[in-house]
């Protein structure tokens, strides 16, 4: 069995569902404007509440279960916070207490139309978010894995120009094939062993795979994660996903849904498959040759964007795959980087989305070259741009070099230099494509700029609050949430399990 | 061999009828280009079905199947033999077949009455023709 | 009394349709306005028995009812099966709600031919629910008849070009007839049965008989015509496009499927599971016919601009898949195919009927005349119909995803990987049609349509509420059977998989 013990809650199930309820509230409230964002913010605190109220349980090993009804013969919908859910659902949950109060600042300053539809969609996104978290099997977890993807399209198609509709389209293609793969992988995984649980180190238990299968069966489990998760050559959705507004991109396209894939990434490899199936077959080197050939290609394609969200966009790629080739490595260190990397990038990347949407509030500037002297004019935001940037590099003191340092260990472990080479490139790639712009933001001189502040506060206020949470995990990874140790346990889990 | 063939041949002769009925109520229905020859089809088409229902009960000597009570104590009155009598079931069953028929071809006139009465043609390609040129909107891409 | 009733419960519902429909010209004849209600309230006491005899079905198992107590195989026997009590409950409860949606479009569409209209759609359920739930071969056929000769008429009450489209239907629809006659002709040559039971007990003796694979060819292929599997379907897009609103959204969710029943009937319980899987590759051929219909079908829906006649041509792929888990002949594929039944029927509904409201409100259902006006005038229509939609593509937790769900798993149990892409390449091509209709209604594109003038202030117009809520209904049956699918599939579906299989 798991090796985590099992405990009967209902508390997984009302942290999906409490951002749901809100939906109808928020929508019944269109016409007051502030009665809306109040039942947005107080949703998100709540179900803040709610998963860290698991985490305690989690630390101890322990996974708060609650089956909700049979929702295929033989298969529950249910919900099991097991400790690496947990992990991800305080990540989601948390950003979004900062998203919301962003995006009420960025709708409004914009301002935006169809804010209901907008803030509505939003919720019910974090509630799939929260809800593949948690899901128990495969089915539950394809089930709000779909829902997201389709929650997801009004926030991108929200500004509704024919860029964006184009970016919907494309959006669509790509995640709802990669949702057939999934049903298919599913599918064919419950036709060979006839569960669908996951379980730390692998569900196949004793089934005996032939090697052609094994391997197609991953390449179809990859295709239905792989593209939420950005692995090249599936990730080309993404850039154009920015045509969303600016929260939309830091809280979905960095933080939720391609988080969803990698996470998803994690459980196929960790909790479907398991380490023994991975390395036996083969498997954890179609993995990380895609991983690393991503994370180059990808930091390459990033230098040359002159749109500042399209740069956010490719690095977010690259970054994604850090975690994906974490899980390929499969060892401890190799895990417990990957998932570190899961929580810290996202500090650090929705500080770098927030600070572009700040810009173009308060500026109306989205290319890089106009980004001149900005750091004058809007200190705050580019020192916490500044913040980000080193940490995505992997310099410390910020959380960024944790993470890395993890992935690293985890390469020596393996005895693969290759990855390790990998990292040291991606890594200077990093801070070549995001220092020119701390550069150009601080000491050279800009136009058109007379008269200007900083964002409004309701934007500034997040992006500090984000920036200095990157610099605390740096400095101490355990700090309130004890990310570190939980991720340690995790990957003890997954290679013990198997 | 030959001969045996013959005999398949000659012994089913009418179903062999039938089977040429059947076609050329199909081709009737399928290639003729006027409804109200297709409906001609489409009645041989059924007659075929009922005649090969009656054939298949048919037999060379049959009789009916009515014992009548009077006859059964009238001694010079030759009783037939069980074995002769004809089944009467698929006889029955083509009544209603019939009736079917009846009712089908009628409903196809009603309606043939009524194209004519809208399109002022019967034939299928002038009637298409007609049809394709008052669609208000035109329905593919 | 009581007791009487519910001894005969299994043969109250052609009976009571049956007199409803000679009743309505006799009391409607003065007073059109009795139609509607006589209809209604004889569809309501249907489904009420239909509910009881699925319970009865369910609790003390498969009813033999003796009509005329006459034994069978010389009388004609009713079975109340768990497959038939479920397709009859199906048909019988999309029909109320369609009829409910009906009063008001038929009364604007057909003023005049109010009473014989109602008579028609009931005499047509009467058809319907006679071939569902008769046991004998040669009845089957008379209530199909039935059933057809009453569904020409509600074809040809609608637009100028419907007397064509029923025509063609008439044509196709007796080739069909005639076929599955022959069939049972020749089954009754070698047998001397009529019954079904009896038929499949007397069956394995003459086998081998060339007779024999005569009689499934032809009577398969017959229901191929009826249920519209390709390539037989040629008369479908036509009669659903240019029929009266109403009688496409009864006749989608129910015509097609009781052809479908008709051949698993034959195929599955008088034939048996060895001898068309096994001993001949008709269920393979099926299958893949069934492949091509799910292609060709989602690639012509996407072609059309006209919402009837796509969801037309959306109803031959759909037709496809039940097809196709009746050609895979295992258990997995066949619940999915069963499910699919159920699923289809709702989902077709809805569709036809938020076409319906399309066309009573704005006039016309022509997609690409669509805009976010729309949306605005009505909301609830839109919100059905985007369940609606979603639930086509195969979204979870939506029904359409999970009786997608039991075909693919069918499709891995025979190893046909085959079916399983051409199942994903039709959920795409839904996707496809279905995301071009919603596109349109909730977004305004910022580059204005040449020739389309602005509406900037739009009044909320949603149709009444005896239209919206057979809609919405329907709707939200999707949600619920998609939820409760193991209920359904562990309560009653597993009960209907033919021995042998």
């Amino acid at each position: 069995m798991n090796s985590a013990e099992t405990y009967t809650s209902i508390i997984p199930l009302l942290a999906v569902l409490v951002s749901l309820i809100a939906v109808p509230l928020i929508l019944l409230s269109s016409k007051f404007k502030n009665l809306r964002e109040s039942w947005t913010i107080l949703a998100a605190l709540i179900k803040f509440g709610l998963v860290l109220s698991l985490l305690p349980g989690a630390l101890a090993g322990k996974a708060a279960q609650c089956s909700v009804l049979e929702i295929f013969p033989g298969i529950d919908l249910s919900l099991r916070a097991d400790p690496f859910g947990v992990f991800f659902a305080l990540i989601a949950s948390g950003l979004w207490i900062f998203t919301s109060f962003y995006s009420i600042g960025y709708v409004r300053g914009a301002p935006e139309k169809k804010q209901t539809r907008y803030f509505a969609s939003f919720a019910v996104c974090l509630s799939a978010t929260i809800g593949i978290a948690f899901s128990a099997n495969l089915i539950s977890f394809i089930i709000f894995y779909e829902i997201l993807t389709i929650a997801t399209y009004p926030l991108v198609i929200h500004k509704e120009t024919k860029k964006a509709i184009d970016a919907g389209r494309k959006y669509l293609i790509y995640t709802l094939t990669a949702g057939l793969f999934l049903i298919a992988a599913a599918a064919w995984t419950y036709q060979i062993t006839g569960t669908l649980d996951f379980k730390a180190g692998g569900l196949f238990g004793s089934a005996v795979l032939d090697p052609r299968d094994a391997v197609m069966l991953f390449l179809l489990f990859l295709g239905g994660v792989g593209v939420k998760a950005g692995i090249m050559p599936l990730h080309s959705w993404l850039p154009s996903a920015m045509a969303a507004p600016t929260p939309v991109s830091a809280l979905l396209h960095a933080v939720a849904v391609v988080k969803s894939g990698v996470f998803a990434v994690i459980r196929v490899v960790g909790f479907v498959f398991g380490p023994t199936m991975m390395a036996k077959f083969g498997l954890d080197t179609i993995l990380m040759t895609l991983a690393g050939i991503t994370i180059i290609v990808a930091s390459l394609i990033a230098l040359r964007q002159d749109n500042l969200k399209k740069r956010l966009a490719y690095s977010t790629v690259g970054h994604l795959s850090y975690i994906v080739l974490g899980a390929a490595l499969l060892t401890a260190e190799g895990f417990t980087g990957g998932m570190l990397h899961i929580a810290f990038h996202a500090t650090m990347k929705i500080t770098l989305f927030f600070v572009a949407g700040a810009i173009y509030i308060n500026l109306h500037r989205e290319n890089i070259s106009q980004l001149n002297g900005i750091g004058r004019v809007m200190p705050w935001t580019m020192g916490a741009f500044t913040i980000g940037a080193i940490g995505l590099a992997g310099i410390p003191p910020i959380n960024g070099f944790v993470s890395k340092w993890y992935l690293g260990l985890g390469a020596v472990q393996a005895d693969n230099l290759i990855p390790l080479g990998i990292l040291v490139l991606s890594g200077l790639l990093n801070a070549a494509y995001f220092f020119p712009i701390v550069y150009i933001a601080f000491f050279k001189k800009g136009e058109g700029l007379e008269g200007k502040g900083e964002a409004p506060l309701l934007m500034v206020v997040p992006i500090v609050i984000t920036a200095t949470l990157s610099l605390l995990f740096g400095i101490y990874p355990d700090l309130f949430f004890k990310f570190y140790q939980l991720a340690v346990n995790i990957s003890a889990a997954i290679l013990g399990g198997g | 061999m030959l001969k045996s063939t013959l005999d398949f041949i000659l012994g089913h002769y009418a179903y062999w009828f039938t089977f040429i009925l059947l076609v050329i109520g199909l081709y009737g229905m399928m290639m003729k280009k006027n409804l109200v020859q297709k409906l001609i089809g489409m009645t041989i088409f059924q007659v075929s079905v009922i005649i090969f229902y009656i054939a298949g009960a048919s037999k060379w000597g049959g009789t009916v199947p009515v014992i009548e009570e009077s006859l059964l104590h009238a001694a010079h009155v030759q009783l037939p033999d069980p074995a002769h009598y004809i089944n009467p079931l698929p006889h029955t069953l083509m009544l209603t077949a019939i009736v079917v028929g009846v009712a089908t071809t009628g409903v196809a006139f009603a309606l043939v009455i009524s194209i004519y009465k809208r399109y002022k043609t019967l034939n299928e390609d002038a009637l298409l023709k007609k049809m394709r040129e008052d669609k208000n909107d035109d329905l593919t891409d | 009394m009581m007791t009487l009733l519910i001894d005969n419960s299994p043969v109250l519902i052609p009976l009571i349709f049956l007199a409803t429909a000679l009743l309505i010209p006799v009391v409607a004849a003065k007073r059109k306005t009795l139609a509607w209600p006589l209809a209604f309230w004889a569809t309501i006491a249907v489904v009420a028995v239909s509910i009881f005899n699925v319970r009865r079905v369910i609790c003390d198992g498969p009813v033999h009812y003796r009509l005329g107590n006459w034994a069978p195989p010389i009388g004609i026997e009713y079975v109340l099966d768990h497959l038939s009590a479920f397709v009859i409950l199906v048909i019988n409860s999309v029909a109320l709600l369609v009829l409910l949606h009906a009063k008001k479009v038929v009364a604007r569409e057909l003023p005049h031919k109010r009473v014989p209209y109602y008579a028609a759609v009931i005499l047509m359920l009467c058809g319907f629910n006679g071939i569902v739930i008769t046991g004998d071969l040669f009845n089957l056929y008379v209530f199909l008849e039935i059933s057809a000769l009453s569904l020409y008429g509600l074809i040809a009450a609608g637009e100028k070009q419907s007397p064509v489209a029923a025509f063609r239907y008439l044509i196709m629809g007796t080739i069909a007839a005639s076929f599955y006659l022959l069939g049972v002709g020749f089954l009754y040559m070698e047998t001397g049965s009529l019954n079904m039971a009896d038929v499949k007990a007397i069956l394995p003796t003459v086998i081998d008989q060339p007779a024999i694979l005569v009689a499934l060819v032809l009577m398969v292929l017959g229901m191929g015509i009826k249920m519209a599997l390709f390539p037989m379907h040629g008369w479908l897009p036509d009669a659903y496009t240019y029929a009266p609103t109403t009688s496409s959204a009864i006749i989608a969710p129910t015509g097609t499927k009781v052809g479908a029943y008709v051949m698993l009937r034959v195929m599955f319980f008088v034939f048996g599971v060895n001898f068309v899987s096994k001993t001949l590759p008709l269920t393979q051929i099926i299958s893949w016919l069934s492949a091509i219909a799910i292609i060709y079908g989602s690639v012509l829906a996407i072609a059309q601009k006209e919402m009837k006649r796509m969801l037309a041509y959306s109803s031959v792929a759909q037709i496809g898949y039940i097809g196709l888990g009746i050609g895979l002949a295992n258990p997995m594929a066949l619940i999915g195919a069963l499910f699919h039944v159920l699923n289809h029927a709702f989902m077709k509904a809805c569709l036809f009927l938020v076409a319906g409201n399309f066309r009573y409100k704005l006039g016309h259902s022509n997609v690409s005349r669509l805009t976010d006006a729309v949306r605005k005038k009505m909301p609830w229509t839109m919100a059905a119909f985007t369940v609606a939609a979603l639930s086509m593509v195969g979204l979870p937790p939506l029904s359409g995803f999970f009786s997608k769900l039991f075909l693919i798993l069918g499709a891995y149990e025979n190893s046909a990987w085959y079916f399983i892409v051409i199942i994903f390449i039709s959920s795409l091509l839904n996707a496809v049609y279905f995301f071009r209709i919603l596109e349109k209604v909730y977004m305004r594109p910022r580059i204005p349509v040449p020739g389309q003038e602005e509406e900037t202030d739009v009044k909320r117009d949603e149709v009444s509420a005896s239209m919206l809520l057979p809609t919405l209904i329907l709707a939200a049956g999707l949600i619920i059977f998609g939820i409760l699918n193991a209920f359904i599939v562990k309560g009653i579906i597993n009960f209907m998989i033919p021995a042998g299989m």
